[in-house]
């Protein structure tokens, strides 16, 4: 499993790459792997709020359909909607397959490097 | 095998349709030009397959032999209740007085269906604790929209604006979130404590003044009973809310316990599950809604020639609903009789504790510990680390000896969760060799996974590919010209 260290990460499985004042944000490889084939992805739109700890996006795989949560508050100033049309890109390349990106930042919650996320995974694994 | 539009050869026909002819229709009748926009005209005759009655005989019999149903084995398949129905039931709903009726005939044509619906409306509150209850809704979830409409109205008619919010414990069955949704609400889901329980410092939590209300189904989707239920709703009414009940685990306490009691405020009740229509082909269903007096004035106009009341939400579902799965709750409610009810109840729990108690022995492990109410879940995670085999591959093996698989991974709090709701129609002997074909599974499943991982062996179709086809849905024939 890939946990590129250039990321930060979400204990809900979302990774977050900060661009100067930009969060762009998707699912992490371990959250990819639980769910299985992805077969539909929900986004919201540019110019959403979205809220720290609360969905905003949800994923349907063949198992099931999981929400994703937004690790920070702010103002989503695009939106990555070929995973629509393909939602395979997020199984295929979850880091390349980004969400959404963030602006107007008010709030982050506490954000794990790769080593304390990939720790987590294999305690959430057990 | 071939769909019935490859069997089809022009001009080939049969007497199955006979030809329109009605005694009262003597004159043709006048058709009005329709008032139709050019792009939605038609311009072709509908493609329908012309084929004989011999080979439309044979098309549907072996659809149906090719099809699983509760008539042709075990069904466990977990919060579907999948019970036997008596096949009285279905004998009273094709007497032609019920079936050759019409919603639009004069009322006092059909006294023995509204007779149909009264009752059921005074069986159906004895038994749910509520004091209305509307026949509308087609299905379960379209009964929690009602209900959740019902909330919406009467928070409306107070001038309570602020309440946006609905709880969802997040053991809910999916449709409870999505229905919020739909009603315009913002959905909170509040976790579940390590046993299972609604997390009371999180519902308090959760609460305030923009709280409309709680969904809950109780027994929970575990196939546990919330002890702290009374507390729930209190909590719940405290903030101003209303509390409705998920009526999709009825059938573990009817007859037993009542929503009504446990501080529910509305309900909803999937008549074709737990009170036996046969179900889970798309329908007809009846998710017939139950409410305190206090949410009455808002109900859909009711099947007994009432109008409705001026604050009510309208209609949900033309006329009254599906009537005749009504009818066969009602059938079925008086050949069970008050103590036949709750005798369905419990022997549903005693079923499924005793399956549970005997899956502990082979090696399976639960989920949650201790006694369960009508269905458990079983958590695979330790299989699949020891072996690899999944949650998937023991369903898949379980159709080589002729069993349907219970619910997979679901609820989505287990992770490789199998659940099983025996129902009260099974006999001893047929959990007992389910659970023994289940501890041969497992012993395959250490012994050699590979065979695990590659069934089925004997069935028709094996595992057909579940993306494919939700992401490329061929759901209609496609002529070649």
């Amino acid at each position: 499993m890939n946990f590129p260290s250039d990321l930060l990460y979400a204990k809900s499985h979302e990774w977050v790459r900060k661009e100067g004042g930009t969060y762009v944000i998707g699912l992490s490889d371990f959250a990819q792997d639980e769910l299985g084939d992805i077969v539909f992805v929900n986004l919201p739109q540019e110019g959403d709020s979205v809220t720290m700890g609360e969905a905003f996006s949800d994923v349907e795989s063949v198992k099931a359909v999981s929400d994703v949560l937004s690790p920070v508050s702010g103002t989503v100033v695009a939106v990555n909607e070929e995973l629509m049309d393909d939602p395979a890109k997020v199984n295929a390349d979850c880091y390349g397959a980004w969400f959404i990106k963030v602006e107007n930042v008010t709030e982050e919650e506490e954000l794990l490097d790769a080593a304390a996320y990939e720790a987590h995974c294999a305690a959430e694994k057990e | 095998m071939k769909l019935i539009f490859e069997l089809s050869k022009p001009g080939r026909g049969n007497q199955v349709l006979t030809p329109y002819y009605s005694p009262l229709a003597s004159r043709e009748p006048e058709i009005p030009e329709a008032d139709i926009p050019a792009a939605f005209q038609r311009k072709q005759a509908p493609r329908l397959p012309e084929v004989s009655e011999n080979d439309l005989s044979r098309h549907y019999n072996l659809l149906a032999r090719r099809s699983f149903g509760v008539c042709d084995g075990f069904y466990p398949l977990g919060s579907c209740t999948m019970k036997y129905n008596p096949k009285i039931n279905e004998v009273i709903a094709n007497l032609f007085k019920f079936t050759d009726i019409h919603p639009l005939q004069p009322k006092h044509t059909t006294p023995g269906c509204q007779t149909v619906y009264a009752l059921a409306e005074k069986y159906l509150c004895g038994i749910t604790g509520m004091d209305a209850m509307t026949f509308q809704p087609a299905a379960g979830a379209h009964g929690e929209f009602t209900g959740i409409l019902l909330i919406k109205a009467y928070h409306a008619s107070r001038g309570d604006a602020g309440r946006k919010t609905i709880i969802v414990p997040d053991s809910a069955h999916g449709t409870n979130p999505a229905t919020a949704a739909m009603c315009g609400y913002n959905v909170r889901s509040i976790a579940s404590t390590p046993d299972g329980m609604v997390d009371l410092d999180a519902l308090r939590a959760a609460v305030g003044p923009d709280t409309a209300g709680l969904m809950l189904t109780n027994p929970n989707t575990i196939g546990k009973i919330d002890k702290n239920i009374l507390e729930i709703t209190q909590i719940i009414h405290d903030a101003g809310g209303l509390c409705y009940y998920d009526g999709a685990n009825l059938n573990a306490v009817m007859g037993v316990a009542r929503p009504g009691d446990m501080g529910f405020d509305v309900c909803h009740l999937n008549l074709h599950k737990t009170f036996s229509t046969p179900h889970g082909g798309g329908g007809p269903g009846s998710g017939a809604v139950g409410c305190k007096d206090i949410l009455k004035p808002f109900l859909p106009a009711s099947a007994l020639g009432e109008t409705a009341s001026p604050q009510s939400i309208g209609q949900v579902k033309n006329f009254y609903g599906n009537f005749l799965v009504v009818l066969r709750a009602v059938a079925y409610l008086m050949t069970l009789g008050n103590s036949g009810v709750r005798e369905a109840a419990q022997t549903a729990v005693l079923n499924a504790n005793y399956m549970k108690q005997k899956m502990e022995q082979a090696g399976y492990v639960c989920a949650y510990p201790g006694i369960c109410m009508h269905e458990f879940v079983l958590d695979l995670a330790k299989l699949k680390k020891e072996t690899g085999v999944s949650a998937l591959d023991v369903a898949k093996s379980m159709l080589d000896h002729g069993i349907h698989p219970p619910t997979m991974y679901f609820p989505l709090i287990v992770h490789e969760a199998l659940m099983f709701e025996p129902t009260e129609t099974e006999s001893r002997e047929v959990i007992d060799e389910v659970c023994e074909v289940m501890a041969g599974i497992l012993k395959t499943a250490y012994e050699n996974p590979d065979a695990c991982h590659t069934a089925p062996h004997d069935t028709v179709i094996g595992r057909p590919d579940e993306t494919k086809a939700a992401r490329n849905p061929v759901v209609r024939y496609q002529f070649d010209a």
